[in-house]
């Protein structure tokens, strides 16, 4: 009995093959077909920063105008709000009788998802400004103008920068999705052999991994730009 | 080189300081039937203080506001060195009038010289002018330069964010200042630290503020001029504090600067001030007859006992008078002394701690001048304030 589980190991272990049929992890397998996750992968980070940045562009605009136009942030938060609870794959096929199958169906839908988040963050980092350092800075003598930029945006960096992480994470996650699109990324590769666990777990690793590095990458960026935070600590 | 010379060394024209007119100015918001400030009129004469104090609600911050236009006048005016705030643009108005709030405003955001450099940068500075400006600031205030321009404001005391607060309103030498509670939010020894050096601060650069409070001992402390608005932003009197707390105007001053108000006004003189009493000074071995003279002509029965420099050892007893010469005899030591420059309420505190009814007056070389009695007090508290002092004139000098 236990000799039959040795060799049957032993035979795994010397033929990929035996490994894919067994539905297993296979380190050979994965070293063979690495290739075919480089096009899907960079395919992803496309999808997600082009939507991404597209989003903040967006979001970033309607908060700015709504800033000083308090009564504007309530329509656009219930617009961008009731974007948010379309259901994605829902979306990703309503649009394509208007936008066709490819890129643009799949960054359209993305692009809709970040904005509450964002819109959300930059509004809330806006308001929570300290009234007193406007005051002084109105009272210097600072225009309108001079004050958003010079002020309250570097102030509400944080907040704005931690909407930005929120938003590219979650918009890793759903572009896995947005081959129900016609728009591949990882999502694609790992719906062809979606039963076959090497595959499940390197498709689905990638995203992770690519989640992860956007986040650390803007972590970083935001300690670059705050460095007035870590003094106050 | 004083802060004028620093600032003056550019193109823009930086005057030291701006006379203030309020001309019938009013403040009505709408749907209100008050208006917040009433018909406001007072004059502020160049490098004056003059206090808007009263009690909350009763338009001293909107006041003040309206001056460098973050609250528009509804009716009436307001003249900066003769011309209407109303005619000049907000922003541009606002960068030459330095301003000062209780809770300070600094960006937490920029560096303590970033912070100070504000209005520089928007006047477009050179770098270089502005750096030295910021360090020079920094040595105005008591900070010292290289300690403190780097650091953000969370990583300063509270008593070290109000300096820096000042600095930055002082920036570019405006000659006016709008100074709203900026000393409130601290605990009251750093308190009463800060305003002796603010008051010490302002003998050197001799601006034209706006100064508001709802403390009327701050407000007689801090004021050449103290302006008392009661509810409504009506004002109730317009006079500088000794005259205030001598003929408050009515009830509602008269409440407002409380029922001390006379001890109040001790505050405001110096010893030097008052007519003391003439006093029989005596050296060892003079003859008696001499002194008997003097003690004829003296407002004090008692003499003093001086030693050769004129500084006093202590009251003489019979005993002393006795012989041909002058003894040492003492029916008790000279204590307390007081000091020429010693502020009334401190003298009057050292006579009681002592339960004395007279002490010796001593002048900076510790020769004795003269006797300070509690008639002497009492009869200065029902006298007219003919020339009492402010308070920026009673600060000491720096050890």
């Amino acid at each position: 009995m236990t000799f039959d589980l040795i060799a049957q190991l032993q035979t795994r272990e010397r033929t990929g093959a035996g490994c894919v049929a067994e539905n297993g992890f296979c380190p050979d397998w994965i070293a063979d077909n690495l290739d075919r996750y480089v096009d899907p992968f960079w395919q992803h980070v496309y999808l997600t920063v082009v939507s991404v940045t597209i989003g903040f562009a967006i979001a970033f605009t309607l908060a700015v105008i709504a800033h000083r136009r308090r009564w504007l942030v309530a329509p656009v938060a219930a617009f961008t709000g009731a974007l948010y609870t379309i259901p994605s794959v829902a979306f990703f096929f309503l649009l394509q009788p208007l936008t066709g199958r490819g890129n643009t169906t799949a960054l359209i839908a993305l692009v809709s998802y970040t904005l509450l988040i964002i819109f959300r963050n930059v509004i809330t980092g806006l308001a929570a400004v300290p009234d007193e350092a406007k005051d002084a800075a109105r009272g210097m003598g600072l225009t309108e103008r001079q004050l958003l930029w010079r002020i309250e945006m570097p102030l509400a960096l944080p907040e704005i920068l931690a909407g930005l992480r929120i938003a590219s994470t979650t918009t890793v996650g759903l572009a896995a999705l947005a081959f129900f699109a016609g728009a591949g990324g990882l999502g694609a590769v790992l719906e062809e052999q979606a039963f076959f666990r090497s595959n499940v777990v390197v498709a689905g690793g990638l995203a992770i991994l690519l989640a992860a590095a956007l986040d650390l990458i803007i972590l970083a960026a935001q300690r670059a730009l705050t460095p007035w935070r870590r003094a106050a600590a | 080189m004083s802060p004028t010379d620093a600032a003056g060394g550019g193109d823009e024209t930086i005057h030291s300081a701006a006379t203030l007119e309020f001309r019938q100015a009013t403040k009505r918001y709408p749907g209100q039937d008050e208006p917040a400030v009433d018909a406001l009129s007072l004059e502020v004469p160049a490098g004056e203080i003059c206090v808007l104090v009263g009690p909350s609600g009763c338009g001293k911050t909107t006041a003040m506001r309206m001056v460098n236009r973050m609250i528009d006048i509804t009716e009436g005016d307001i003249l900066l060195d003769g011309k209407s705030v109303r005619e000049r643009p907000p922003a541009a108005l606002r960068r030459e009038i330095g301003y000062a709030i209780q809770q300070i405003g600094l960006f937490p955001h920029q560096t303590i010289a970033e912070n100070i450099g504000t209005v520089p940068r928007l006047l477009g500075w050179p770098k270089e002018r502005i750096r030295s400006r910021v360090d020079e600031l920094l040595e105005l205030v008591s900070l010292d330069p290289h300690e403190t321009r780097d650091r953000y404001p969370a990583q300063l005391s509270g008593g070290q964010r109000q300096r820096v607060g000042v600095a930055r309103a002082l920036a570019v030498d405006p000659p006016l200042m709008l100074m709203d509670e900026p000393f409130g939010a601290i605990d009251p020894i750093n308190r009463e630290r800060l305003q002796n050096e603010f008051l010490r601060l302002q003998r050197e650069i001799r601006k034209t503020i706006v100064f508001v409070t709802h403390d009327i001992d701050e407000a007689i402390k801090m004021g050449d001029r103290i302006a008392v608005l009661q509810t409504g932003g009506r004002l109730a009197q317009y006079a500088p504090p000794a005259e205030l707390l001598m003929y408050p105007a009515g009830k509602f001053v008269e409440d407002f600067v409380g029922a001390d108000r006379a001890l109040k006004r001790l505050a405001l003189q110096r010893v030097r001030d008052i007519d003391l009493w003439k006093v029989a000074q005596i050296r060892v071995g003079e003859p008696v007859s001499e002194a008997r003279a003097k003690l004829r002509d003296a407002d004090i029965s008692i003499a003093l006992l001086v030693d050769e420099g004129g500084r006093p050892t202590g009251w003489l007893s019979d005993e002393g008078l006795a012989g041909e010469r002058a003894k040492e005899a003492l029916r008790s030591r000279a204590e307390p002394v007081i000091d020429l420059d010693d502020v009334l309420r401190d003298a009057l505190a050292n006579l009681l701690v002592a339960e004395t009814r007279y002490a010796p007056v001593v002048d900076a070389e510790g020769r004795v001048v003269g006797v300070l009695s509690l008639e002497v007090i009492g009869h200065f508290l029902q006298e007219a304030p003919a020339e009492s002092r402010t308070g920026a004139e009673l600060v000491e000098e720096p050890e």
